[in-house]
Parts: C-alpha cells; structure tokens; sequence
C-alpha cells in the first residue's frame, strides 16, 4: 500500500520518470545493436527540434496525433475504448476530400475550408456513430465494432479511388488534384503573410487548429454540461441512470465527437499536404492515437505534450534511419513500442517507487 | 476468560499518520486469547488503520506489537496469516466466476495437480465445516450465493489459513437480521473454540451482545477499553461521540397529515426474467409523515424506491405524485421526477448517490445540473456549483469542508451527509429514502434523523425504507412491511412492536 502521489508529481515527475526509463531500455537495444546510444539520442534530438524544417515535420506529425488522441480521449471518458480511429480517419478524410473535389471549383477558399472541415467532421462522426448505435441500442461492444469498421473503411475507400475517383487513364490510385481554393495554407505561405521566414515542409494551419481541439475539448468535458453527463456516464454508469442521464444518448455523443474528432486528420493531410484524396494518409495514425491519450493521461494539456513526443519520435527517427548506419526505421517502432509500455502499462510498476522516492526526500507532502 | 488469560494480540504505543492526519495516537490494545473483543468509533475514529497496522497493509511510525506473548514484525499480508491473524474485510474479497472450494484454495493450493489439490481441501474443509458450524456449499460459485453465505466462506477462508484471531470488519452491515443471528452464533462458537475474535463495528447493539470486551476509539486515540460488564450503550455511544447522543425516538408534537401528495396504486414490477419483484402494492404518502417501510431485504423494498423514484418502471401500476399521473407505459422518470418535486436519497451510495470519480462539487449537482443557478445554456456556472457545495457542506457538517476533495475520499457517513444536503436542497415535497445511515457513525446517525425530521414537519411527505428496526421504530410515524414484494401488513406507530413486525416481515402473520 502506497500513499497516493502529490498531484504535480502524477502530472509530470511520473510521465518523465516512465519515459526516461523507456529511453535507458531503448539505449540497451541501440547499444546492443552496436550503435552509440548517445549519438543515435542526440541524432533523433536534433532531427526532431535541431533545425526549423525538423521541427516543422514534428509539429506536422504532431498535429495529427492530436486530432487522434483526443478521438480517443473523449471516448475515454464517455467509457468507451474507440479503436476506430483509424478508420474514422480514413472516412473523415474521405468526406474532406469528396467536398474538395466536387465543390472546389465553385467555392472560394473562405467558404470552401469550413465546408471541407464540417465535411470531414461529419463523415467521421457518422462512422463512428454506427458502432455507437450498435453498442447503446443492440448491445455489440465497440471495441469489437469499431475494429471491424477500420478494415471496412479503407475498403471503401480504396473501392472509391480504383472504380470512381480516379481520373480516367491514371494508373496512381489518387483522386484528381483540388482546386487551389481547397487547399490549406502551408505554415511557410501563412507566415510569410506576417513577414516571418520559414522553411517549406508538410506543416500547415490545421496545426492551429488541432490547437483549437484541444482547447474545445477540454472546454467540452470539463467546463460544459454535456461534457459532465459524459464524463458521469463515463465513471458511473448506474450513478448517471440515477441522476436522469441516458447513457445510450451519452454512448452516441461520445462516440458522435470522438469520430469528428478523428474526422479532422483529413484537414492536415489532405487538405493541408496532398491536395488531393490519396490512399494511406492516415497511416496507423489511429492507432498512435490511442497511445498518445494513454501517454497523455486524456487530458488535452497531456495529450498535446505526448503528441509532441510522438511526432518528434516520428520525425527524429527517419532522421537517424537516414544518419545512422544499420538503425533502420524500425528501431524507433521498437523505442515507441518502449514508450507505450513503460507510460501504459508499467505506470503501476513505476509509481510505487516514485513514490518511495519521494518518501525519502524531506518535506514532500502526500496527496 | 479471566485478566490472567494470555494476550492473543498486544499493540502498544501504535503512532500512525497519513500527510497531515494523524490516524492512530498512542494506540494501544489488548486483546486477551479466547474472547470476542470489540473495536468501535466513528468512522474516521482510527479503527481500520488500526487492524490494517495489525494485518500488515500499512506499517506504524512507532509502537509494537507483540502476538501470543511474541513481539513480532508484521510487514505484508503474508507476516499476518503466518501468526494465525485472519481478516474479513467489509467488502468480500472473492472471486465471483470460481466456486467456493476454489476460492478458499486460492493463493494456498496444497499440490500442483489441482484435482489432488480440490480433494485435499475439500477434506480439510469438510472437517472445518462440521467442527464450526459453518455450512457453504462447496461447489457452488461465488456468485449463486447470498451475501451471508459468502460471507461464511470468507471466515472459512481464513480459519483455512490457520487463523486463531479473527478480525472482522463491519461484518453485520451488509446482512439482515436473520443472517446476522447466525454469525454471531458461528462466532461464539468459535470463541468456544478458542478462537480470539476482534470484532471492528458501530452497531453498539452487537457489541452488548457478542463482545467481552470493548476499546472505544475517537479520534486516533482510544478513550476506553472495558469488560462489556461495564458498559452501556448510552456509555459507550458517549465515549465514541465525545458527548451525549439520542437516536431513539422523539415524541414530537403531534403534527397534522396534509394532503395524499404521493399515490400508487396496483404496482407490479417484473425482473428481467420476468420474475415478479413486486405485486398489488398500494401506497399513499401524505404531507407531513414519515412512512417507513420495513422488511427483510431483498423483499421489494429496493424495486418499490426505484420504480416510485422513476428509475424503474413498472409492468402495471398507476402513479399520481404532486398532482401528475403516470401509467407503466408512459412511466415517470428521475428527471421528471426531480422537477416535479420529488427527491430521493439512493439505497446504494457508491454505484448510484455519488460519481466516486468526481470532486465533491460536482457530485454535489448530480441530477440538478440543469437547474438555472447552475448552468447558463450549455455551460456549467462552476463558481456557483462550488460555493452550493460549501454552503451544504457547512449546512450539513460535511468534513472535510473542500468542495475539491475527491467524492470517494470523504468517509460513508461525510458522503451521505453531502448526498442528503443535495436532495433536501431544493425544498422537495416528497422524499424517497433509502438505507438513510447504512455505514453512517453515531453522531451523523443524530444529525440524518434530524434532518429527516425536519423535513416531516416543513410538510414533505416521506418514505423511508431500511433493513434497521430500530431505525424504522426510531423515525417512522407508519409502518408498512413488505414480504415477497407484496405489502404484508401496515401499522401506525403506537402498535408496533418489535415481535410483531419480526413476524410481518417473515410472513408469519398474513
């Protein structure tokens, strides 16, 4: 039995203690394979925040992680384990791109923008809405559906991109470029605006708003009353029944946000990078966002930070892949794997002896 | 049984503190071998950390403790069971999907092959069984059997285990009266046995009854300890408080009935395998009364406060409450319920009175966050939530007084406290209650009642439901008595007595 940790030691000594111990595990393996621990750090440190274009792949890879990670996040604490984020990615970008493609040539960028984002919002929501449905009214468990609902997703689309949106005689399976309306200012356009230079790379305004999530997210859960049913449905379900709250509604709602939410990933890599509707954009990002809410402890201070990580892990990674000979890509697999374990599941492993530490240093107040 | 007896345990200057709290001052206990020693105070008093001290959860800052005449260290669990000190927790620590067989061998399997393992517990139980008294079937999971049953099992788990002392956490409050009789026969003869028995209760009743001897506790420090020959109930309800209480009735002025505000009639509720829970209930609550409806658990009492409370709803029945009338196809519900006037005190505090993972602020708006003081359009008015919640934690004596403090960190008496401070806060007209004080220590038992009283005399009509007949007797102004759902008999105070609702509620009398 351990006396619970003071707050600001759960909040932040712990994360750190668990990443620095996943770091200490990683460098065994990287020492192992024969490569200097402290050079392949310092390469990932200074290919992810080293030079302005690295930390712009960062913040790009980031941003997505963001939009992911409070997918999950919401879904937590509504009680319920979203693992479709992948898939209402995929159907979230899906409706940006639809919108992009068969409005951009009409509208301008002011109103074009918005409708693409609501686009992706919706068909995002709308995904995970079904499994929400199953589970509230029907009784099958989400974690199951929403699986299920990745693989029929990316079927869908790549069924779209070969018989229908593919331009006639192109062999790439791609949807014909946007009009320039539907594209999403790139960091080094918008500063440019305000005199500032910035190098050319991926990131884009939805940076901002990933931003803006987070801070409606948190504004959502915590300071809203539909967010307080949510969250009672979330940690009691019968104490919730009692105070007159649906949970089947709040299923929905959850799940009906927490797809939106994943929804917006579109915004980044579509509208902000490729222009166009391609396959894979998502790439496993759904999944990485359920790391990142665990990382992050679902809140969306936390989940920003772990999306920071994530995206320098990313973004650092193919640096080393690239400097470091024999360090192939899929050590940073391995070092994110690390991450996950030793933030996830050895927390518990962990925390008794933060908190024994802390015990020993005089003048530390117990929660 | 004399003072020459051995101490089976002896703690002696036990310190124990938590952050700022200091949980044990200077605590001392003697525990002489074959005696039912009884631990009591109020929640919060110090007894829990005490016996977890004893039971090797958590270590004391200082102090000693010495078991059969041996000083010993007890540093886990294990240290514990291997002195012969056995504990059952208030809440079973049992595994629900094995049967009870399994459950006591788990974590002590006597051989790899676990049929030869079953067959040589099943040997020694059967053995223990018949020379206890205590009876479980064996090969029935944990969860096919009734609380008491279980909780047989998890005294058979530890006498398993070698257990010579025996500490028992709040053994009686999950059982009814009937179960409760048979523990305390299982336990005299296990003091028979010889075995030393700590029993950790606030039910001064049982103690008078069951014990040898009694340590009171008030605030980390014991205030007495003394053979049960020298104790009374108003003594010991004193020692624990640290001032005089009375929870028996009050004879107040006869007050007047107003108008029926609440009226059921022809309920019938099914389960969800359609077995009957309740059937041909017809109730009137009127302004100005406290009802109360007495009964052996699990006799309808539950579905009758969810199905009036609209959590439940009913396969007949009609419904009129404060002038609205309800059929079981469009049934009332707690939300309608709650506008219309109605409040009610939940049975269950953990799974339905409080979200445990909320701070006490928002626990405290539960099912009235809609109300315009709290919200403006789709957001909460936190400020306004938090300074409701300090003005009934100081109205209701809620401690600790922080708004902030986790819901599952206040102690049960505290938690109950903040739930009534927010279903009498809005001045409702007609009060469902359910278990008002179950876990609840003597002082706030004073304070419920009194609140409960008072809203009887302000004119809400009032519905008490409790598996206590002391607390029904001390409260209600009308006795209805459920037997197998349906209503076995109603009584007006002055005919009640204790033989005759005993025979009511066992369906004795028709």
């Amino acid at each position: 039995m351990n006396a619970p940790l003071p707050r600001w030691a759960d909040l932040v000594l712990l994360p750190a203690v668990c990443l620095l111990v996943a770091l200490l595990v990683a460098a065994a393996v990287v020492a192992l394979v024969g490569q200097s621990p402290l050079e392949v750090m310092m390469a990932l440190v200074h290919g992810a925040f080293g030079t302005l274009r690295g930390l712009s792949y960062t913040l790009y890879y980031a941003t997505t992680f963001i939009f992911t990670g409070l997918a999950v996040a919401v879904a937590f604490h509504g009680g319920l384990f979203n693992i479709g984020g992948e898939g209402q990615a995929v159907m979230g970008g899906l409706g940006t791109g639809l919108a992009a493609l068969y409005l951009s040539a009409s509208l301008p960028a002011w109103a074009m923008l918005p409708v693409m984002l609501l686009a992706g919002m919706l068909f995002g929501m709308l995904w995970a809405a079904v499994p929400a449905y199953l589970q509230a009214y029907r009784g099958s468990h989400v974690v199951i559906t929403t699986i299920m609902f990745n693989f029929i997703a990316s079927s869908i689309l790549v069924y779209l991109l070969v018989n229908h949106l593919r331009p006639k005689g192109n062999m790439a399976l791609e949807s014909a470029l946007f009009a320039d309306s539907a594209k999403l200012p790139g960091m080094q356009q918008a500063l440019a605006w305000i005199g500032v230079e910035w190098p050319n790379s991926p990131l884009n305004l939805s940076l901002l708003l990933a931003l803006l999530a987070c801070v409606a997210v948190y504004f959502f859960l915590w300071r809203s009353r539909a967010g307080y049913r949510l969250r009672a449905v979330g940690s009691s379900p019968s104490a919730a029944e009692y105070a007159g709250i649906s949970s089947k509604h709040q299923t929905l709602i959850a799940m009906a946000v927490s797809g939106a939410l994943a929804g917006m990933v579109g915004m980044n890599e579509i509208a902000g990078v490729s222009g166009k509707l391609i396959l894979e954009f998502v790439g496993g990002a759904g999944f990485t966002g359920i790391a990142v809410a665990l990382m992050g402890r679902n809140h969306p201070l936390g989940i920003l930070f772990s999306s920071l990580l994530f995206g320098a892990l990313f973004q650092g990674g193919a640096e080393v892949a690239f400097d470091v000979p024999g360090f192939s890509r899929d050590m940073v697999v391995m070092l994110q794997g690390l991450i996950v374990l030793f933030s996830g599941a050895m927390t518990y492993v962990i925390a008794p002896m933060v908190s024994a530490a802390l015990r020993l240093v005089p003048g530390v107040r117990h929660g | 049984m004399t003072a020459a007896a051995p101490l089976a345990v002896h703690m002696r200057g036990i310190h124990k503190h938590f952050g700022a709290v200091q949980a044990n001052v200077d605590v001392s206990l003697t525990v002489r071998a074959g005696t039912v020693h009884g631990l009591v105070g109020e929640n919060g008093a110090g007894k829990s950390t005490l016996m977890s001290v004893l039971y090797g959860f958590y270590r004391a800052d200082s102090g000693s403790i010495a078991v059969n005449g041996r000083e010993a260290e007890i540093h886990n669990a294990d240290d514990a069971i291997a002195l012969g000190i056995g504990m059952v927790h208030q809440h079973f620590m049992l595994v629900d999907t094995l049967t009870a067989l399994e459950n006591v061998m788990l974590g002590a399997e006597p051989h790899w092959l676990l049929q030869r393992a079953t067959a040589q517990v099943r040997g020694k139980l059967e053995g223990l069984m018949q020379s206890t008294g205590l009876h479980v079937q064996l090969d029935a999971l944990v969860a096919d059997l009734a609380v008491g049953d279980r909780q047989r099992l998890e005294i058979l788990k530890a006498l398993y285990r070698g257990a010579k002392v025996l500490i028992l956490d709040e053994p009686t409050a999950v059982l009814t009266p009937q179960e409760t009789l048979q523990l305390f026969e299982v336990l005299r003869s296990l003091r028979l046995q010889g075995t030393t028995i700590i029993l950790i209760t606030h039910k001064l009743k049982e103690v008078m009854g069951l014990c040898d001897f009694v340590t009171v506790m008030r605030a980390g420090r014991v205030v007495q300890e003394l053979p049960i020959a020298g104790a009374t109930i108003a003594g010991l309800a004193e020692a624990m408080v640290g001032r005089k209480v009375h929870i028996g009735r009050v004879e107040g002025d006869a007050h007047t009935l107003g108008e029926v505000l609440l009226n059921v009639q022809g309920l019938e509720v099914r389960d969800a395998l359609q077995v009957l829970r309740l059937s041909g209930v017809n109730l009137q609550l009127r302004a100005g009364e406290i009802v109360g409806i007495a009964g052996v658990s699990g006799n309808g009492q539950s579905e009758l406060l969810d199905v009036l409370s609209g959590l439940l709803t009913p396969s007949q029945g009609e419904l009129t409450v404060l002038g609205q009338r309800f059929e079981a196809a469009h049934w009332l519900d707690p939300q309608t319920a709650r506008k219309l006037g109605l409040a009610h005190v939940p049975e269950d505090r953990h799974a339905r009175a409080l979200v445990m993972d909320f701070c006490a602020w928002e626990s405290a708006v539960l099912g009235y966050d809609g109300l315009p003081q709290y919200c403006s359009g789709p957001w909460m008015r936190q400020q306004a939530m938090q300074q409701a919640t300090t003005d009934m934690m100081e109205r209701f004596d809620v401690r600790p007084r922080d708004p902030a403090l986790g819901s599952a960190k206040f102690s049960g008496g505290n938690q109950q406290k903040l739930v009534l401070a927010r279903e009498l806060g809005q001045a409702p007209q007609v009060l469902l209650v359910g278990q008002p004080t179950r876990g609840v220590d003597i002082g706030a038992i004073e304070f419920i009642y009194s609140q409960l009283r008072a809203m009887r005399d302000a004119g809400c009509a009032v519905l008490v439901v409790s598996s206590e007949l002391d607390e029904i007797l001390a409260l209600s102004d009308r006795v209805i008595v459920m037997n197998q759902g349906r209503i076995a008999g109603e009584l007006a105070i002055a005919d009640c007595t204790e033989a005759g609702l005993g025979l009511l509620m066992t369906g004795g009398l028709q």
